[in-house]
């Protein structure tokens, strides 16, 4: 049966294969910085684990579990693969040029930053989505933050 | 019967999505809408809008008169001995809080229990949960088995003399179970306690008879069965409702009113405060006569031919599991959770095909942890739904598989 365009461009191939096969799947052990985020409406779950360098500064292992569509658990693999060994400040960034991706108001700063996670922008035609593509975000954020407090 | 020509009633089927016909299959979160009912509503505005039971003017009257007959078609349909155990509410959510507002604070104390069932809708659920939080109650509930039955011997166990409040589906959304209700009523009848039936999925699909399965209280929503949204019945035993205090305070609902404090009207009128949903109250009257005229019997005889019917073609799916009873009795909804892809995904991907499927916990998060599954995708029918329209269904099925491994 033919497909849409939408779709294939939702669920690619890379997508499809991090949901199906997670990079940095797991729990850091203690002591490490950690929070849990989900989707009351749609049930999906993620903690997201990671370590500081001494000084802070920089996310020296970052790793996450949870449960749910596709598209969380690929964002939660991708952002993974890509924000360890970044510091707190790229981080941060990182976050704030994906959630304009898959929002898609207006042309994120630094696209090559974001490197495969760009094949996540296909979300912008299912406004639904966008949740899903932004929950592990949302805990990575939250996790950095309780490193702060 | 002629089913094609019955589906024709229904102007919202006849439309493309997505560049494919639109196949409804989420009738278990919503119907749809026949001429009849919505021409029922258009002439309403166009002729005789107006408030009731409180001009004397001719539109009044007749805004009143409908609105009452309405009330005695809902009688004669569920089987209530009379129209004045008849209450309008917005659906069953808060016919629900009503009881638990009125009749629960009213007569719950500390020891007592209300039991439920591990199946409920998260309406059947809270505002017990709540009323058990306010009165010091303590809420049980009779666990669901492997095949998504009650647990009939913990029933003999659960339903001791403590209890109070029995509340429990009659046709459970997210599983298709068919609960013995006349026969769990008679269990509690038997211990004193007093019943609640949510009829969500079962009015409109069979016939209910209140004076038959002996419960003591009874909610349904309008939007189930062909009817608005936003309008709904509760039904009460008449000598507990005349028990039972008011629960919103306002107009209609009194008798007299000074400033230093009011007297309150006779069921059904003592729970039905401010302007009620007359448009709704016609709509539901409207979609009974449709509904009648087929028939409940045929209707129930064509949806459990329809879900057997997916319930054998899905089960062919490879990687599919099947919530719920898995043959004979059930109702005309297919639960199921697919290895390969999550109901999110499912869903979105059936709806480029013009399905429309409803994926998640459907508003029962602890049996979806019972069955230990992140939440499924359902696929719900009514009579005007089709066997070429479950052929559809599972052509889509068997393409996700192939697209999500
Ligand atoms: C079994 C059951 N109970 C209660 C409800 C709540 O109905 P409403 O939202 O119309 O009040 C529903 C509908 O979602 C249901 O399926």
């Amino acid at each position: 049966m033919p497909l849409s365009d939408d779709l294939r461009d939702l669920y690619q191939q890379v997508i499809l294969d991090h949901s199906r096969n997670p990079r940095n799947h797991g729990e850091i052990p203690p002591p490490c910085l950690h929070a849990h985020g989900d989707n009351p409406s749609c049930g999906d779950e993620i903690d997201v684990w990671l370590r500081l360098s001494e000084d802070g500064q920089n996310i020296d292992d970052l790793k996450f579990t949870g449960q749910g569509c596709a598209i969380s658990q690929a964002s939660a693999s991708m952002m993974t693969q890509k924000i360890k060994g970044k510091s707190q400040a790229q981080a941060v960034a990182m976050r704030e040029d994906f959630r304009r991706l898959v929002m898609g108001d207006g042309t994120p700063t630094d696209e090559d930053s974001l490197g495969e996670l760009v094949l996540l922008e296909g979300v912008q035609k299912f406004p639904q989505r966008v949740k899903c593509a932004m929950l592990a975000w949302r805990a990575l954020e939250q996790a950095l933050e309780s490193g702060r407090a | 019967m002629d089913w094609h020509r019955i589906r024709s009633d229904f102007p919202i089927l006849d439309q493309q999505v997505n560049c494919h016909p639109l196949v409804y299959l989420d009738s278990a979160a919503s119907s749809q809408k026949p001429r009849a009912v919505i021409n029922a509503l258009s002439h309403y505005y166009q002729h005789d809008n107006s408030n009731v039971h409180r001009a004397l003017h001719e539109l009044s009257s007749r805004a009143t008169d409908a609105f009452e007959a309405a009330r005695k078609k809902v009688a004669r349909f569920i089987g209530a001995a009379t129209e004045v155990e008849i209450i309008f509410t917005r659906g069953c959510t808060e016919g629900i809080n009503l009881v638990a507002n009125t009749w629960g604070v009213q007569n719950l104390r500390s020891g007592d229990v209300i039991l439920i069932t591990g199946m409920e809708h998260h309406s059947n659920l809270v505002p017990w949960q709540l009323l058990a939080q306010r009165t010091g109650a303590t809420l049980k509930h009779i666990p669901v088995l492997d095949d998504g039955t009650l647990d009939t011997a913990a029933v003999e166990v659960l339903l001791t003399e403590q209890v109070k409040l029995f509340a429990f589906v009659h046709i459970s959304n997210s599983l298709g179970t068919i609960n013995p209700a006349r026969e769990l009523c008679a269990k509690a009848r038997a211990v004193g306690a007093v019943t609640l039936l949510d009829g969500a999925q079962s009015t409109g699909h069979m016939p209910v008879n209140m004076v038959d399965i002996g419960c003591d209280f009874f909610v349904f929503s309008g939007h189930k069965m062909c009817a608005p949204t936003g309008i709904g019945v509760l039904y009460g035993r008449y000598a507990l409702l005349e028990s039972m205090p008011p629960w919103h305070g306002g107009g209609e609902m009194i008798a007299s009113v000074t400033l230093e404090g009011s007297t309150f009207k006779e069921p059904p009128h003592r729970f039905e405060a401010g302007t009620p949903d007359i448009a709704g109250v016609i709509g539901v009257g409207a979609a009974i006569d449709y509904l009648e005229a087929i028939g409940l019997e045929n209707i129930q005889r064509h949806d459990t031919n329809l879900s057997n019917y997916a319930m054998q073609c899905m089960s062919e799916v490879p990687g599919i599991r099947i919530l719920g009873p898995q043959s004979g009795h059930r109702g005309s909804l297919v639960a199921f959770h697919l290895d390969f892809a999550h109901p999110h995904d499912l869903v979105e991907y059936a709806n480029t095909y013009g399905i429309a499927m409803r994926g998640g916990n459907h508003c029962t998060q602890p049996l979806m942890k019972r069955f230990k599954v992140p939440g499924t995708t359902r696929a719900s029918f009514y009579f005007y739904n089709t066997i070429e329209e479950i052929n559809r269904l599972v052509e889509v099925l068997f393409a996700a598989r192939k697209f999500f491994t």
